[in-house]
């Protein structure tokens, strides 16, 4: 208050002095107490002023401290093409172990089908009384052939289905891959959101991408305590290839036997 | 033998069922995680778990951990069939009281094997 009164009664001393002045015709002496009016505003500008630039900056600084966008762009955007390349790979794996036990599954079955029905035509001769005696003596070597190589057969075909079947595992290998970037888009789109925020004027909001990885770590925290969390399939030329994963079943099991399994 | 394969992929789990059926296991069930196998094991009279480990809401390395914690299911033998690779998390499934660890993809022959040893291990006591 004391300060206040003190600047109004210096401001009111300047006033008068410069109507005098002006009264007086002192056009210079009037200038310099005008711009001596003018400075506490000025001041008053410029401190609001720096004020202004020094949030932003520590906005600025904060969110580029916080926030995951370089680690995403720089090492996590590159990863995750890698995966998908990687899905791109099994899927084409898997579509073509598909198909390459149907090409040879269809021509067994076809051959299957049309001895089937050639001898069920001889068959139905032979119950009609049509055959000669040499003619049913082929027929019955050749049954016994087709009942042989059916079995045979009809195995090859039940094991390429098992093979069909099988290549269908892609479709769970390949979905946790995607999921995982799904959830890499979404934090980058979360990050991007907040740089939007802060960069659209208003400097409240500049606290929402600290708010977000604060909570997006608080919830990694969480689950580890819990367990360590699933990460899904081993892409090559990722970030996997760099943790200490087993290369195989016979891994597996040789590691298992050494923990006294 | 009552059987429950948990897994959040329904393609997988259909694979696991179509094996278990060709080595002759035709009493299967379906649960899609740890949170919706977990009421289903208690009472549920199963009598072989066979889990992935990454799945939405509970995982399966803590399905496993609440059925070794629950004193009619601690005792239940638990396979587990999964992606996951690092030597880390094999030897916390170990821990956890797993008693076969599948690593996808994976062969019929694997599942085949892995069962009879556990079996085998259960009949030896």
């Amino acid at each position: 208050m004391d300060t206040d009164d003190t600047s109004t009664k210096a401001q009111l001393d300047l006033a008068r002095q410069l109507v005098a002045y002006l009264e007086a015709g002192e056009e210079d002496q009037a200038s310099a107490v005008i711009r001596q009016l003018r400075i506490p505003h000025e001041r008053e500008l410029f401190d609001e002023l720096g004020k202004l630039t020094r949030d932003l900056h520590e906005a600025l600084n904060s969110f580029r401290g916080d926030s995951r966008l370089v680690e995403l762009t720089r090492d996590e955007i590159p990863d995750a093409k890698e995966r998908l390349n990687y899905v791109v790979t099994m899927t084409e794996q898997a579509t073509h172990r598909t198909l390459n036990a149907i090409d040879e599954a269809m021509p067994v079955a076809e051959t299957l089908h049309s001895g089937s029905l050639e001898l069920a035509e001889r068959w139905a001769r032979f119950r009609n009384r049509d055959l000669s005696v040499d003619e049913f003596r082929d027929l019955a070597r050749d049954l016994d052939d087709h009942f042989a190589q059916a079995g045979a057969e009809t195995e090859r075909l039940r094991s390429l289905i098992s093979e069909i079947m099988m290549a269908q595992d892609f479709q769970d290998l390949t979905g946790q891959i995607i999921r995982r970037v799904i959830r890499l888009v979404h934090e980058v789109e979360e990050n991007l959101v907040g740089l939007i925020r802060l960069s659209s004027a208003k400097m409240e909001p500049a606290q929402q991408p600290t708010k977000a990885v604060k909570e997006k770590t608080a919830e990694t925290v969480d689950q580890e305590a819990v367990g360590t969390m699933g990460h899904g399939p081993v892409v090559p030329n990722t970030v996997d290839a760099a943790a200490d994963v087993v290369s195989g079943q016979d891994d597996v099991d040789a590691l298992l036997s050494s923990l006294g399994f | 033998m009552k059987i429950l394969v948990v897994d959040d992929f329904s393609t997988m789990r259909r694979i696991i069922k179509n094996l278990l059926r060709e080595l002759g296991f035709n009493n299967t069930t379906e649960a899609d995680d740890g949170s919706t196998a977990l009421p289903m094991l208690k009472g549920g009279n199963f009598d072989f778990l066979v889990t992935d480990w990454n799945m939405p809401n509970m995982e399966g390395i803590e399905l496993l951990r609440a059925v070794r914690a629950d004193p009619e299911l601690k005792s239940l033998p638990v396979l587990m069939v999964t992606a996951e690779a690092k030597r880390d998390q094999i030897v916390e499934a170990a821990q956890a009281g797993v008693n076969g660890y599948i690593v996808k993809p994976f062969t019929a022959e694997t599942l085949k094997e892995k069962i009879d040893k556990i079996f085998e291990r259960i009949e030896a006591g």
